[in-house]
């Protein structure tokens, strides 16, 4: 049932609509959100609300609890192919929990929270931005990482990132929801305004697994979950562009480098010229690349999850 | 007055990003930094500053900043991407001002942001020219972030009618406002008019503002007008208007002005046939403070904030 979380009127004839797909059936109290849409240029997430309805809907018999499909908090922002919200040029991430009586985004921000709040678990996609291909993972504050890392190991993801908390990120979706005892796990992947199946069938392998582990499916099979690596700060390692230019990758997304291998060369189109080359931190998996090739010094070229140097071994 | 550039950057194809600062006085002496345009909409910030550097040079060749004290002057810390109309950083959209105290390894605005910050921290004061998201006008006015590390209530200084003190919430405490005070400079974000277009006498009004206090604190020796005295209030006690429902905006009013319960002070109209569609009156007497200022207004936006005239 498709059902309206919040509205607001639009200056000119139009009203703004967040609103989510209630699939429900069975007898069980249980709810499991799944959330995505919040950045206007993150479009991994309608891929995998889309598979996940149809999955349900094909399967619907086999549900016993309620299966919320939130696919767009930031409908103007998907539009409009921006990352924020559009007229506010504010990162809609950074609204909540919203303020009930606050600004057209903080009010927006209050519903949406108030109607995900008391779910069983929710899972808040995020594909990279348009900068970064990711592979698919989880990342969460060492704080909430006991509660939450049972259930990320369910998710088949190939890494779960549990970082340090920063006060700026209190303003987060996952963040108020943790806080409110509503479990919220973070998905990364992909990149930005682009679709990549593989990875959204991986996440909808994922979300199915823990129905089934929550006893939400029952009578469907599932296939081999993956063991994810992971890891706490301390081993991501971080490539920054050492020079502007233009970044052409020498070295495939998701495999294994060694400290001191080229990842890709800053070029300069002008002259003809090699300007640096983006040298590997560390050695370990490559699970962020640089998509986006101009470069400005300090920009994000790639990370790289730590690990002993299997390619000397 | 010395010239130096403070940070640099390369770009592929435009010319070097170069932050300028303008220093007075005493240059081996922090006493006071004045920090403009950090977003490229940050028109009227930038040109406070200027006339703020143009001022200075004229007291520091008279002899009118006083001994033992330096001041540094940034107008604009981001014309790549002023010169492209973009608010935040031309290529990716951040915001210089949500990446302190930044970091020089980190990604380009985090640099950015950290070769800002070494240089102006450890300044006894910093003031701020900020700028409010939304479209409107504000009465100039000063802001204080109210953090557990505030150790100054300079606010009255300033000399302007109102002042303002607010609680951080936890996306300000990547600001510079947040980060000068965690590293013991007394800090002040002071709010003109407007941010796009350049406003003549509130920037006037802006300079004097800044200059009065650096006459209180005794950083510049020069005939001022004292300015007013000011009443400090907590934001959060302001009488905040939202608009009821979208359409065209029709302001009735001015910031200033002393509006009496019941009056009608604005009028949101059907886009299509001009029909009323709400009337925003006063909810009691009050002095507005800030009115939305665009043709057209969406549901639940702030259109005015009103300081209470019983407050005082």
């Amino acid at each position: 049932m498709i059902k309206t979380v919040s509205q607001i009127n639009l200056a000119v004839n139009e009203k703004l609509k967040i609103q989510k797909n209630s699939i429900k059936n069975g007898t069980s109290k249980k709810r499991i959100c799944i959330v995505t849409g919040t950045h206007g240029d993150e479009l991994e997430g309608q891929y995998i609300c889309y598979v996940l309805g149809k999955y349900l809907k094909e399967n619907i018999s086999r549900l016993n609890g309620t299966i919320d499909v939130y696919p767009a908090l930031n409908p103007l922002g998907i539009d409009s192919i921006m990352r924020g919200i559009p007229g506010y040029d504010l990162d809609m991430n950074r609204t909540f929990p919203g303020i009930e009586s606050g600004t057209m985004p903080e009010m927006i921000a209050y519903e949406i929270l108030e109607d995900m709040k008391g779910a069983d678990i929710c899972i808040d996609i995020h594909a990279s931005n348009i900068f970064l291909r990711e592979i698919p993972q989880i990342r969460m504050s060492i704080p909430t990482s006991e509660v939450l890392l049972p259930y990320a190991k369910m998710l088949n993801v190939d890494f779960v990132w549990v970082h340090a908390s920063a006060t700026v990120l209190e303003s987060t979706l996952a963040h108020s929801l943790n806080s409110t005892g509503t479990k919220t796990l973070v998905v990364e992947m992909g990149v930005g305004m682009r679709i990549t199946k593989e990875y959204c069938k991986q996440l909808v392998d994922g979300i199915i697994n823990l129905l089934v582990n929550l006893e939400m499916l029952t009578d469907v099979e599932v296939g081999e979950i993956r063991e994810p690596v992971v890891s706490l700060d301390g081993a991501v390692g971080f490539v920054n562009s050492p020079a502007a230019g233009i970044f052409v990758p020498d070295t495939e997304f998701g495999s294994i480098v060694s400290e001191g291998d080229i990842i890709g060369r800053i070029v300069n189109p002008l002259t003809g010229e090699i300007v640096e080359n983006a040298v590997a931190s560390c050695s370990g998996l490559l699970f962020t690349l640089r998509e986006y090739p101009v470069v400005y010094g300090g920009s994000l070229i790639a990370r790289i999850l730590r690990q002993e140097d299997k390619k000397n071994d | 007055m010395t010239e130096k550039i403070i940070f640099a950057l390369e770009s592929v194809y435009r010319e070097p990003l170069e932050i300028k600062a303008f220093c007075f006085g005493d240059t081996s002496k922090k006493t006071i930094c004045i920090m403009g345009a950090m977003r490229g909409n940050e028109v009227q910030q930038m040109y406070v500053c200027a006339r703020l550097v143009q001022e200075l040079k004229i007291l520091e060749i008279n002899g009118h900043i006083a001994k033992n004290t330096g001041i540094m002057v940034i107008p604009c810390a981001n014309y790549h991407s002023m010169n492209i109309g973009k608010r935040f950083w031309a290529m990716d959209n951040t915001d210089i001002n949500r990446m302190f105290p930044g970091y020089n390894l980190g990604e380009t605005t985090q640099r950015i942001a950290d070769g800002i910050f070494t240089e102006i921290q450890g300044f006894e004061y910093g003031i701020q020219l900020a700028s409010f998201y939304q479209p409107g006008r504000f009465l100039t006015h000063v802001k204080q972030m109210v953090t557990e590390f505030t150790t100054d209530d300079g606010l009255a200084y300033f000399g302007l009618p109102y002042a303002l003190k607010r609680s951080p919430k936890p996306y300000d405490t990547t600001t510079l406002n947040y980060n000068w005070q965690l590293w013991n400079t007394k800090a002040y974000s002071l709010f003109t008019h407007s941010t796009d277009d350049m406003k003549e006498d509130s920037a006037e009004n802006a300079l004097n503002v800044i200059m009065r206090f650096m006459k209180k604190r005794e950083i510049i020796n020069y005939p001022i007008h004292a300015g007013y005295v000011t009443s400090i209030i907590n934001e959060s006690d302001m009488l905040q208007i939202h608009s009821p429902c979208g359409g065209i905006c029709r302001i009735k009013t001015k910031i200033g002005d002393v509006v009496e319960r019941g009056q009608i002070i604005a009028e949101i109209l059907n886009p299509l046939t001009c029909e009323i569609f709400a009337e925003i009156e006063v909810p009691e007497k009050a002095t507005v403070f800030f009115h939305f200022e665009s043709p057209l207004i969406v549901e639940g936006t702030v259109i005015f904030k009103l300081v209470k005239n019983n407050d005082f």
